[in-house]
């Protein structure tokens, strides 16, 4: 049993797994002629653990960005946990709604570049939102704060600023962060991406805790093919803003179907 | 009579050091109006709202496009005749921050620009209100490497409050004419009045380079 089964429990959504959690109707985005999404339906059970690999700017994180609202879609409808998160109608510019900031709530981001607040303290940084956002009591925000950096093994660097960290320890601690608002689905957009390779191996780790303990649903774009193997029930492989093929990761990337997900798997593990 | 007499001098030292502390008080008041309006004008047009940042913009512009010493005229000679009525200090305390405000609301500007956008980003991914997002992310961070030239535009305005004697204000400089008008003698007043300025300009100046190499990250 692994040591942190409390803090763990309480990350658990309580929905049945068979639910939809993430549905995309529709939806595209373009900036100019750069179309990066076209008419992208797609859809995540509740519980599900699912890899988005393909080709850079083939829309891939742009997926992520609209489920967290850092980007509008032009057009079509995504709802999180049922509730609509966009509802863009073309030709009008859709702005964020009410509905919008209420459902985004379910959603917590992992990013590339980590993104902590680097005047603030690790602590500081994970309770922030917690007391902020969601009212919660300093002593509560505190107490699950220091039970989530211990989840991430960074408990001891509490009262450390960002910069005082090694990437792989920033990194962590935005994944306590992210953690602290109790999202329902959790995104990680190459949370490997900016790290030196030695310290890659402690952000799988705990992504992988997460993974294999609770029943959060979880996107994850990257590049690592191997953690995506072992991280995913489902394997999507996108490219110019379409899913080109998706199933079991054993599927995709011992037998792929498509060519174009030959040709990329072929380029990215060729060394 | 000698060019310097230093009986002379000594004697008017009291009443410049009067009018000296009248202009410490100046700068300093209108010192916090500057970095509070310029502060609030520069997040008003970041936010980029239509109608009211444009009044902004032309307003910045207006002040950095006429002399200081016009706006205090048109305050203080000007307003009356429409029955806006000020002593001169508050004033002039006003103008010059007010004028000010245009400047370091550039300032906040530049240093709310090279903030990096995921800090944008990842307050938005944890639903953090605007208001909060400014005053605990933001703010902060862009205030932080624009210390020093803030401290730059402090001293400005140290220099610049003598401007203001030509409302009637006597602070330093004002005293300095006063004395000098009054004995036909300028050379002791307008020396002492000068000497006063730079004792308090030049060691803060050398604080803000030091503050330089605290606040400004190297690369």
């Amino acid at each position: 049993m692994s040591p942190h089964t409390d803090i763990l429990k309480t990350l658990n959504a309580t929905e049945s797994p068979r639910d939809i959690e993430i549905s995309f109707a529709g939806v595209s985005k373009a900036w100019g002629d750069n179309h990066v999404l076209r008419g992208l339906d797609f859809e995540v059970r509740a519980g599900e653990k699912v890899s988005i690999i393909g080709p850079s700017g083939s829309g891939k994180t742009t997926i992520l960005r609209i489920l967290m609202t850092l980007e509008t879609p032009d057009v079509g409808l995504v709802t999180v946990g049922g509730d609509v998160l966009w509802d863009a109608k073309p030709g009008v510019k859709n702005k964020e709604t009410k509905q919008t900031r209420i459902t985004r709530r379910k959603v917590g981001m992992v990013f590339q570049q980590f993104n902590l607040f680097p005047h603030m303290t690790v602590l500081e940084n994970v309770v922030e939102a917690p007391i902020h956002v969601l009212g919660i009591s300093k002593e509560d925000a505190n107490a699950r704060a220091i039970d989530l950096l211990e989840l991430v093994g960074l408990k001891d660097h509490m009262k450390h600023t960002p910069p005082e960290l090694s990437g792989g320890q920033q990194q962590r601690v935005a994944i306590a962060r992210a953690l602290a608002m109790r999202p329902r689905v959790m995104l990680f957009d190459e949370p490997t991406s900016a790290l030196d390779p030695e310290l890659i191996g402690e952000v799988l780790n705990v992504i992988r805790q997460l993974a294999t303990t609770t029943d959060m649903t979880m996107l994850l774009v990257t590049h690592e093919m191997r953690f995506a193997q072992e991280f995913s029930d489902r394997v999507v492989m996108f490219d110019k803003g379409v899913v080109v093929e998706q199933g079991p990761p054993e599927q995709i990337f011992k037998h792929p179907e498509h060519e174009r997900t030959q040709r990329f798997l072929k380029a990215v593990t060729a060394y | 009579m000698s060019i310097w007499d230093t009986n002379f001098a000594i004697s008017i030292i009291p009443i410049l050091l009067q009018g000296f502390w009248l202009t410490l008080q100046i700068t300093f008041i209108s010192f916090l109006i500057s970095l509070v309006v310029g502060l609030l004008v520069s997040i008003i047009r970041f936010m980029k709202i239509p109608v009211v940042s444009l009044i902004f913009s032309f307003l910045v512009q207006f002040v950095r496009g006429t002399p200081l010493l016009v706006q205090a005229y048109i305050a203080f000679y000007v307003f009356p005749k429409f029955g806006v009525t000020f002593d001169a200090v508050p004033t002039g305390i006003v103008v010059l921050g007010l004028n000010y405000s245009a400047y370091t609301a550039e300032v906040y500007r530049a240093g709310i620009e090279q903030l990096h956008v995921g800090q944008w980003e990842a307050a938005r991914a944890l639903s953090l209100p605007p208001l909060r997002t400014w005053i605990r992310i933001v703010v902060p961070q862009a205030v932080r490497p624009i210390i020093p030239v803030l401290g730059n535009y402090l001293i400005m305005m140290f220099k610049d409050s003598a401007i203001l004697s030509s409302i009637t204000i006597i602070e330093l400089l004002g005293s300095a004419l006063q004395v000098g008008s009054s004995y036909y003698r300028y050379l002791e007043p307008i020396t002492i009045a000068g000497i006063l300025y730079l004792v308090v300009s030049f060691p803060c100046s050398l604080l803000i380079r030091k503050l330089e190499h605290r606040f400004v990250p190297a690369h």
